[in-house]
């Protein structure tokens, strides 16, 4: 208990981030119509690999010695690389689509 | 001098995905909204490469190097119909690698550190189940993988077992290397229970439901590193998906606890209905 408390005012800056960036996601997509549920998935998916920024930082922390750390985070990258990437090139093509068609509900 | 201008990077990239994301709710910006998010993204890359102390780069921009291949030929030559799919794959790729960073970063956290041991379990439990989770909804898109039926409680069971064990390993205060990996396979297991059941035509909610799950995971790694363009990216990726899906639950006339808890939504074809 000690423990949480201790972590929590040590962390204040963080939780109001936390907060806020919750209030912030609900607010930016509450007005989305129905077409654009899936790109928005597809996009905001292609957001969440941001984690990228943590696997490049893990890697580059790895001690040159240590194979196994050194595989998983190589692993980490690609598959971060793959999530960001291939997210924003395939919502880019979802979005294409709606260009070409806009009639299509 | 480094420092200060990361953060400035950082906290660019975090405004350029707020304004991404707003311009992609609305369809006559979407196109660009995609673009605005997109070079948030590479300047939080950029910006992360100047970390001071970072080894191993040639490795890093292999990595880098093969993800950006793979993930452009496989969003290049996807079939229309098939776009539901790859988007659940990438979604489970982005949580396998935060479950990656938890399990790396796990050999160096100090054990008495309960706090940052917390974020850290949170992020290896929450990234194994996305990343399983995803792959299942991906081949029941596919039409792969059929409809099972599995009792919910022995899914919640095993989510319990996997929660003990997190807090054991926390209160143990002594390095688990067996028991860490335990924990990401009871994670995976309960991914699959979790996703398993539900119907092929219901998995575009589920699907964005796991998308909020990866957002999470951002958010924790974000919270292990004192990141705050992961904290912030990733928070706004979990909030938004949460509402996305149940936007979405709502457009298709279905609850999401009814998706989630009550075991056949619907059959396994109609599922490339997704938009």
């Amino acid at each position: 208990m000690e423990a949480i408390i201790e972590y929590i005012s040590t962390n204040q800056q963080e939780l109001y981030i936390f907060i806020l960036a919750i209030f912030v996601g609900v607010e930016v997509i509450s007005k989305v119509p129905t077409v654009l549920h899936t790109p928005l998935m597809s996009g905001s998916n292609a957001l969440s690999g941001v984690v990228i920024v943590g696997s490049i930082i893990v890697l580059g922390k790895t001690d040159p010695a240590n194979y196994l750390a050194l595989s998983l985070g190589f692993l980490a990258v690609l598959l971060a690389t793959l999530n960001v990437v291939g997210g924003f090139a395939v919502t880019n093509r979802m979005l294409e689509m709606f260009k070409k068609k806009p009639g299509k509900k | 001098m480094i420092l200060q201008i990361i953060d400035i990077c950082y906290l660019i990239a975090v405004v350029l995905f707020i304004v991404g994301i707003k311009m992609m709710s609305h369809p006559d910006s979407a196109r660009k909204g995609n673009s605005i998010a997109l070079s948030g993204m590479i300047l939080a890359i950029l910006a992360s490469f100047l970390t001071p102390g970072l080894d191993n780069l040639v490795l890093i921009l292999i990595a880098m190097a093969l993800g950006t291949i793979g993930g452009i030929y496989s969003a290049k030559t996807v079939q229309m119909t098939a776009m539901p799919q790859l988007v659940s794959f990438f979604n489970g790729m982005g949580g396998a690698a935060a479950a990656l960073i938890g399990l790396v970063e796990y050999g160096d956290l100090p054990v008495d550190d309960i706090g940052k041991g917390a974020v850290l379990m949170s992020s290896l439990v929450i990234g194994s189940v996305s990343f399983s989770g995803s792959l299942v909804a991906m081949g029941k898109l596919q039409g792969v993988l059929k409809d099972i039926r599995i009792n919910k409680m022995l899914g919640f069971a095993v989510l319990g077992i996997a929660i003990a064990l997190a807090a054991y390993i926390l209160a143990s205060a002594a390095p688990q290397p067996t028991l860490i990996y335990v924990l990401v396979v009871l994670s995976l297991i309960y991914g699959l229970m979790f996703v398993y059941p539900i119907g092929g035509a219901d998995m575009p909610v589920v699907i964005s439901l796991l998308n909020s799950l990866t957002g999470v995971t951002a958010a924790t790694t974000g919270l292990l590193y004192d990141n705050k363009v992961m904290l912030m990216g990733g928070i706004l990726v979990g909030s938004a998906g949460i509402l996305l899906t149940l936007l979405m639950a709502k457009a298709m006339n279905r609850s999401v606890s009814n998706i989630l808890f009550t075991s056949f939504g619907g059959g396994s074809g109609a599922a490339a209905a997704g938009q």
